[in-house]
């Protein structure tokens, strides 16, 4: 087999481009039925249920902010335990060096803090951001408008069944405005 | 209609509707985008002279701060028994403006109230620089401001760490989680406007700007998933936030012993007390925002209304509070309590509390009338009189309960000097500085939520007589 161009410089995917959410919606669709599975879909804004049209399952990112805020909680209390009982004991009035009551306004704050945190961290790590060079920018109508009005869906060339002619055909019948080859 | 009408002209569509009629994707995104993009030469007048009004103002900060570390705290008027004067007023009313940015960005996205999307950009950058003026205000009144990172627990030499049963290191936690949190919230949200910015931007330093500050973001559907789920999570975490912050603010007074703070009122008259004076604040910024940069259509009469009505409510809850401490101080049966709300209402201080009886309660009732709510000066003077209200009930919860205590021979008065008001004025500049600066070079209305609701909403938003747009 004689090498092409696009074994030479790579071929991240194939891209078509729509007016509006809908048609994205159901190109989505269609081309998960059709048994792509590497793919993305880009929006300038949220569209429910286009995450899950294209097989994304399981948003970890609830899981994650859980476990940080458990972490703050556990790790708050502790350090004002441990403060109080161990490391600076002081008599105030009588009263017990565990006062955990008055511990709950610090705890709950650190829940939050590390709640919070996590969630921007955990989401950002999951989408693997920041992210200052990918392929898609070089389709010059998606760096102009993908975060404008349009809206593209992307079959990626390291899906199982990638074939650039097929592909190429199958997102034509979508009826898009327009279908690029992306440069890796 | 074209980018360059939308400029020049934009019309109220008046209290139904949360957006003005003719938009779609792409003229909503120019639009807004266009306030930041426009050349400089474009800069509305009143934003110049605006910026140099402040500019001057927070020279105040400067100059004051200067004087205030260089003697020490008794350039003030704060003195036994008045410990907390200015100081503590302003950090509490700062703090309580704030709260109304978290209270739109959080509380209405989780209770989906759609008309939020165009103000809360502007609200959360409220929020983030009225916080950052308050938290200045303990750290100077600390006397010893470069140690003030002794409240912070850390192994350190001399194995001392803060006491956990006292409000005032609850304080620390609070602010300094709020700030925090506050910030990635609004970062947060700001991240697929900042990717519009850097993709519609023309010259290559602002190309490079947002891209960097954009993350790279790009708009893929499990990326917006994931934002989404983390965007609401955050919601939700702010909201028990918000009201924990300002109920840990009222513990600073409600802990003590003191008649006039030792009553257990605090709590949610002090969370009532701040949303009340930070929509009266996002009211004060959002009128002259919208007239500058034309956003009319964008920030319509439907925000300015609910605003009100909201003033309206919080400020009833506030008035409730301060029959509550009447009542309370007569039920208690307590002759301090007694003795603290006659000599609040009849002693040295009177003529401020009945200017704040004026402020908060009487003044803002005009706002039951759709013909002030609908009046764009008379709101905005009455958005003005509740600042101004606020800042008069912190004071008068602070210095008069302090200046009369328990015995006579330890009666004072308390007297601002100078440096005092310095301070504050100088404070409110800066705040004022951040403001401006920031509806000119970021995106003050989310971009993409407005997309968002356009497209909700597209069939009634487009038709020339729509039924009213508003919750879900």
């Amino acid at each position: 087999m004689t090498e092409t161009f696009w074994d030479r410089h790579g071929l991240y995917g194939i891209m078509a481009e729509f007016e509006d959410p809908e048609q994205l919606l159901a190109a989505a669709h269609k081309s998960y039925a059709a048994g792509y599975r590497k793919m993305d879909a880009y929006s300038p804004m949220p569209i429910e249920g286009l995450a899950e049209a294209i097989g994304f399952r399981r948003n970890w990112v609830s899981l994650i902010v859980l476990v940080g805020g458990l972490c703050g909680c556990i790790g708050g209390f502790g350090l004002l335990w441990w403060i109080a009982e161990i490391a600076y004991p002081h008599n105030v009035g009588g009263r017990p060096f565990n006062s955990w009551p008055m511990y709950i306004p610090i705890t709950f704050e650190c829940t939050v803090l590390l709640a919070a945190l996590s969630s921007v961290v955990g989401m950002l790590a999951l989408n693997k951001l920041p992210m200052p060079y990918h392929p898609v920018f070089n389709v010059p109508s998606f760096s102009e408008r993908a975060s404008v009005d349009r809206f593209f869906l992307c079959i990626e060339s390291d899906d199982p069944m990638f074939d650039r002619e097929k592909v190429r055909t199958f997102l034509q019948e979508l009826n898009p405005e327009e279908v690029s080859e992306v440069e890796k | 209609m074209k980018t360059e009408e939308l400029e020049q002209k934009a019309i109220d569509p008046g209290p139904d509707k949360i957006i003005g009629p003719g938009f779609d994707l792409a003229t909503v995104t120019d639009k807004i985008a266009n306030v930041v993009l426009r050349p400089i030469q474009t800069t509305p007048k009143q934003w110049w002279i605006s910026l140099f009004f402040a500019f001057c103002a927070m020279q105040g900060l400067l100059a004051g701060g200067f004087w205030l570390l260089y003697k020490g705290v008794g350039v003030w008027g704060i003195i036994v028994p008045v410990a907390w004067g200015f100081a503590i007023v302003n950090f509490v009313w700062w703090i309580g403006i704030g709260h109304a940015g978290t209270l739109i960005s959080a509380i209405l996205l989780l209770l989906k109230q759609d008309w939020r999307t165009s103000i809360n950009r502007f609200s959360e950058a409220m929020t983030l620089f009225a916080v950052a003026q308050a938290g200045m205000f303990p750290i100077l009144h600390m006397g010893r401001p470069w140690l003030g990172y002794w409240l912070v627990p850390y192994p350190n030499s001399m194995w001392l760490w803060p006491q956990p049963r006292s409000p005032l290191v609850w304080d620390v936690f609070a602010v300094t989680t709020y700030l925090t949190v506050s910030l990635i919230f609004w970062y947060i949200g700001l991240v697929p406007d900042l990717a519009t910015m850097r993709d519609r931007a023309k010259q290559k330093w602002q190309k490079i700007t947002f891209g960097m500050l954009g993350l790279g973001w790009r708009g893929s559907a499990r990326h917006w998933a994931r934002y989404q789920m983390a965007y609401l999570l955050l919601g939700g975490l702010a909201t028990p936030l918000v009201v924990s912050v300002h109920t840990v603010v009222s513990f600073d007074f409600a802990i003590s012993l003191l008649p006039g703070w030792h009553t257990t009122i605090f709590p949610p008259y002090f969370v009532a007390g701040a949303i009340y004076s930070g929509f009266a604040m996002v009211v004060t910024l959002a009128i002259p925002t919208r007239k500058w940069f034309h956003l009319e259509d964008l920030i319509t009469m439907r925000h300015l209304d609910a605003c009100a009505k909201l003033m309206l409510g919080t400020g009833l809850i506030v008035a409730y509070g301060y029959m509550m401490e009447a009542f309370m101080s007569w039920y208690s049966g307590n002759p301090n309590e007694m003795f603290m709300y006659f000599n609040r209402s009849t002693g040295p201080y009177a003529f401020f509390f009945w200017m704040l009886i004026l402020c908060n309660i009487l003044i803002p009732q005009s706002l039951w009338s759709r013909k002030v709510r609908q009046n764009i000066p008379r709101l905005f003077f009455v958005s003005l009189v509740i600042n101004v209200g606020m800042w008069l009930e912190r004071f008068i919860i602070v210095i008069t309960s302090l200046h009369r205590d328990f015995l006579p021979s330890s009666w004072g008065m308390y007297y601002p000097t100078q440096w005092d008001w310095a301070v504050l004025s100088g404070t409110i500049g800066f705040f004022l500085v951040l403001m401006i600066l920031f509806v000119r070079v970021l995106p003050s209305i989310s971009i993409f939520e407005v997309r968002e609701v356009l497209h909700h909403l597209a069939p009634h938003v487009l038709e020339d007589n729509p039924k009213p747009a508003h919750g879900d």
